[in-house]
């Protein structure tokens, strides 16, 4: 118990002084995962819509593992990534390796099927409700997407920020593709994995509240901008 | 689009991140990074060679395999056998010596296994084994594993049964496994005077000179991965076996105890 009280007071002072490595690390948290969350909302959400919206042979196939994939451990995802990118992989002559770039493609992988599979679900209940106007409409299959897509967009953010959700607070495989190095891949999770190796566990801890806090903060933020939850509407 | 400013702060952010010194990748062990030294050694080797070192702390097997594939530039590890299967395999064109500390090993203040009373490494490891005490190894074929087992043998013990646990972890987890534990451990000096969570733990045994812990510098062959930056990593070892490099780290202490002694020696 002590150590929590610790890690609260000392949350409260890297906070409150605005330390310039919990700056950059917090920085790099943020660039990262939203840069992989909207990277993986491109790819995913119009994936999700299109499974919702097209009946073909596989496709119960196709969304089972798609489901399947949002257990993907991240140290396996890390693992592959890596191969694929060091000096001796395929993709070693990039150079990427070790950079906050790869830790996005890794992140990337871990998130777009969660995202995915959120959006199709959403959709897929949405597409019950318009099946008939949009068909007696006479909509192309393009605008259907499109149409549920912007009539889902709550439903979709929902599916964006769990996909957030998943790659801020994830550590295996950004520590393997990106080596947890000092002022150039360090992140509030892997911070915090080193805090807790050296036996740090006061600023261990003092470095989760302030993740746990960007994460409600990044949450809130996307709230009020989207207006969800107002008094006056449900 | 309310996307339109983050995407630009974003990539704002990312263009923020190109470096200006000459950065020079090294994979080092957790119980180098753990003593503390890189954050004096860092700065001043920036200031006079002009190379923003960046380290990867992995366990000796790891940067082992990043040097093998080419992702580092040079590792500085600890494990004379593994270094020279590295350099016969080509991996790495020489090893040099740069300093060493040493092994201690850790355990409950009240000594159930009487490790205190041991003169010899090899008859604290016994005096364990007796009594099977629990007894936490890294099990992650770091350097201070390899040197762990190395002990065992030279013991003439087995240290298998339910008490030894293999945790597969860095020198910081298996230490926080054991203060959990109430375990006996092997550790480096340096990890353990830094570990912030000794719990009831204490230093049990010291001294014996098998425990001695050499470093080395071994620079990945260029001729193998024509893209690692050999002029730097000369440079670099240049100044680790150096004068200044020589003052920093034999000065070096944690609570006026000295860790590191500078043993290089002139080329």
């Amino acid at each position: 118990m002590r150590d929590l009280a610790e890690g609260l007071s000392q949350a409260a002072h890297l906070v409150v002084t605005l330390d310039p490595d919990l700056i950059e690390i917090t920085a790099l948290s943020l660039k990262v995962s939203m840069g992989a969350t909207l990277v993986a909302c491109v790819l995913g959400l119009p994936l999700g819509a299109w499974l919702a919206v097209n009946r073909f042979v596989m496709r119960r196939f196709v969304i089972a593992i798609l489901n399947a994939l949002m257990g993907l451990p991240p140290v396996v995802v890390g693992l592959i990534v890596y191969v694929i990118f060091s000096r001796a992989g395929p993709l070693g002559v990039l150079g990427l390796l070790f950079t906050p770039t790869v830790m996005v493609i890794a992140q990337v992988i871990i998130i777009t099927p969660i995202v995915a599979s959120i959006a199709h679900q959403a959709i897929r209940d949405l597409w019950a409700d318009y099946h008939d106007l949009l068909i007696s409409l006479n909509a192309s299959r393009l605008q259907r997407i499109q149409a549920l897509l912007w009539d889902g967009r709550r439903a979709l953010m929902t599916a964006g920020l769990a996909g957030f959700g998943r790659a801020i607070g994830e550590v295996g495989a950004i520590m393997v593709v990106g080596g947890n190095i000092d002022h150039a891949t360090r992140v509030l999770t892997t911070a915090i994995a080193l805090e807790t190796g050296k036996g740090e566990f006061g600023m261990a801890l003092a470095l989760g509240f302030v993740l746990i806090g960007l994460s409600i903060l990044v949450n809130l933020t996307l709230h009020m901008l989207g207006r969800t939850e107002r008094g006056s509407r449900w | 689009m309310k996307m339109t400013p983050i995407l630009t702060s974003l990539a704002a952010l990312w263009i923020g991140t190109a470096a200006l010194a000459e950065e020079f990748k090294m994979a080092v062990t957790t119980s180098f990074a753990n003593s503390g030294l890189a954050e004096v050694l860092l700065p001043q080797i920036k200031a006079d060679t002009g190379l923003d070192v960046q380290l990867l702390i992995v366990g000796t097997g790891q940067a082992l395999a990043l040097g093998a594939a080419g992702d580092v530039d040079a590792v500085l590890v600890h494990a004379r056998a593994a270094e020279e299967k590295f350099i016969n395999e080509g991996n790495a064109t020489h090893r040099r010596e740069i300093m060493y500390n040493d092994f201690i090993i850790v355990g409950p203040s009240n000594d159930g296994a009487k490790v205190k009373s041991a003169k010899t490494a090899n008859e604290a490891l016994q005096a364990v084994a007796k009594a099977e005490s629990d007894f936490v190894s890294r099990g992650d074929d770091s350097g201070t594993h390899k040197m762990e087992l190395g002990l065992w043998k030279s013991a003439g013990v087995s240290h298998e049964g339910a008490w030894y646990k293999a945790v597969g972890q860095g020198m910081g987890a298996a230490l926080n496994t054991a203060a959990g534990m109430d375990a006996y451990i092997l550790s480096d000096r340096a990890s353990w005077l830094n570990f912030g969570n000794k719990a009831n733990l204490t230093l049990v045994f010291e001294g014996d000179p098998v425990l001695f812990n050499q470093y080395a510098f071994l620079p990945v062959n260029p001729a193998k991965h024509a893209h690692v930056k050999s002029e730097a990593a000369a440079r670099l070892e240049d100044w680790l076996t150096g004068d200044t490099a020589k003052g920093l780290i034999d000065g070096y202490a944690i609570n006026g105890q000295k860790l590191f002694v500078f043993n290089a020696q002139p080329k």
